[in-house]
């Protein structure tokens, strides 16, 4: 029976927990560990950081953050954010992450995958994909750098791919929704759904509880991953469960 | 009451380094560790795994300890598998055909049916199949986090005492005398988890 899981998402830099649409406006949005104990607290399944500078000087202090969560949570999470190789990969795992995401680096080097895979097993490898729907309507293309560099690949396509290569796991953003709280694309969750049958969690446009709702239900996604209606104080993870399981979505009570 | 010692086999695969923090967290003396007589001094022996099973079995043996968990276990004292180091106890798996397990719990270690998404990724709840000391004062239905695509199937039956529902019928947590083993990870699952944990680390201090 598949049980849905609720993934609050943190983005973080230089060891801190930041939040802001934009590079520009970022705020300091507290500790890593404390957030992460208040997540899990409420009854999230799972937490990703995401480090978005991951600048290779400051991976240190990225190795420590993990180091500190993993001693005092004791829930799955997943570290995304400029994992270009193995040792990247090797460090974070070593360091007490579950999992390791990668997005950028595989798409430039997609054996980047395969190597993850073997060393650490498909389970360790999370394939993070920012895709966008073409101008044309036909089908979502690949985005590189945050949604920044386009690469005229095809999403369904890409994903498929990644899968086959050992990503155990599936992190699907919606670029046209990132940001704007209208909810997940659904077709677009449907579609890579449809293409793999690892585990896919959708992210992107959360705004309210319903549309987490609608990711699984309708979307097919195994996982829902949100960061603003969690982190400034809308709704808290359990409301979210609540939420889901009023709909008839099996959850792990919070 | 001096906390137990727990030796936590350290082989260099994944992420061993949780269960041991998992363990500390819950009272034990627990120390990652390849050194033989470490082992032989601890209370309790824990063998975590994640990734590939023949990748692990190879790791074990590479680094030496498979005469070490046979003598742990023939030792009698309590002894916990957890994921892939619960996979490994069995005879054999069809991940890796070419690799034998450790065989100390007769049956294979088999594909989850693809009528389901692969790995089995989640939280789900534990069907307690028999009393066993690991769920002491835990609610009727934990709920734990699984990560696998191979499930075991133990030769006697009697050995599962404990079962997830995922498409099929799935096994949990086995036990034969001091060795249990849990498919899922009891280090990543929050509350029921550590409470799993403390009671293998409380089965140690009775060893005592």
């Amino acid at each position: 029976m598949n049980v849905a899981r609720v993934i609050p998402c943190l983005d973080v830099t230089n060891g801190r927990v930041v939040t802001g649409v934009t590079f520009v406006g970022l705020r300091d949005a507290g500790d890593p560990v404390e957030l992460a104990a208040r997540y899990d607290a409420e009854g999230a399944d799972e937490l990703v950081f995401l480090d978005i500078t991951a600048s290779s000087d400051n991976r240190r202090t990225t190795i420590d953050m993990v180091e500190r969560v993993a001693n005092e949570v004791f829930i799955p999470f997943t570290v995304g954010g400029g994992i270009r190789t193995l040792e990247d990969a090797r460090s974070m795992l070593r360091a007490g992450a579950d999992k390791v995401s990668v997005n950028t680096s595989a798409v430039q080097r997609p054996e980047l995958i395969s190597e993850i895979a073997a060393e650490f097993g498909v389970q360790c490898c999370v394939c993070a994909v920012d895709a966008k729907r073409r101008v044309d309507g036909r089908g979502w293309e690949v985005f590189l750098h945050g949604g920044r560099t386009p690469t005229g690949i095809d999403a369904i396509e890409w994903v498929a791919d990644a899968v086959r290569r050992g990503a155990g796991e599936i992190l699907l953003t919606s670029m046209d929704r990132d940001g704007t709280r209208e909810g997940f694309d659904i077709a677009l969750t449907r579609a890579v759904c449809d293409a793999v049958n690892v585990p896919v969690i959708a992210s992107g446009g959360v705004g309210t509880l319903r549309h987490l709702v609608e990711g699984v239900t309708l979307g097919g996604a195994s996982g829902v991953l949100a960061a603003s209606i969690f982190h400034f104080g809308e709704h808290t993870v359990a409301e979210a469960k609540a939420a889901m399981s009023g709909a008839g979505v099996r959850v792990r009570p919070a | 009451m001096t906390a137990p010692l727990v030796a936590v086999l350290d082989y260099g695969i994944g992420n061993l380094s949780s269960a041991q923090k998992a363990l500390v967290r819950v009272g034990a003396d627990a120390r990652l560790t390849r050194d033989a007589g470490l082992v032989v001094d601890a209370d309790g022996v824990v063998l975590p795994g994640v990734g590939a099973f023949g990748a692990c079995m190879d790791a074990l043996r590479g680094a030496g300890l498979e005469s070490v968990v046979h003598a742990a276990v023939e030792s009698s004292r309590p002894f916990l598998g957890i994921c892939v180091g619960m996979q490994m106890l069995f005879d054999g798996s069809d991940e890796d055909p070419s690799h034998s397990g450790l065989g100390l719990i007769p049956g294979r270690v088999t594909a989850i049916p693809d009528t389901v998404r692969r790995p089995q990724m989640q939280w789900n709840e534990l069907c307690v199949r028999a009393a066993d000391s690991l769920f002491a004062g835990l609610p009727a239905t934990p709920w734990v986090y699984f990560v696998h695509s191979y499930a075991a199937r133990p030769a006697d039956p009697s050995v599962v005492v404990a079962t997830c529902d995922y498409g099929s019928e799935l096994t949990a947590v086995v036990r034969r005398g001091n060795v249990v083993a849990t498919q899922f990870h009891p280090e990543k699952s929050a509350t029921d988890g550590l409470a799993i944990l403390g009671n293998f680390v409380n089965s140690c201090r009775s060893t005592r």
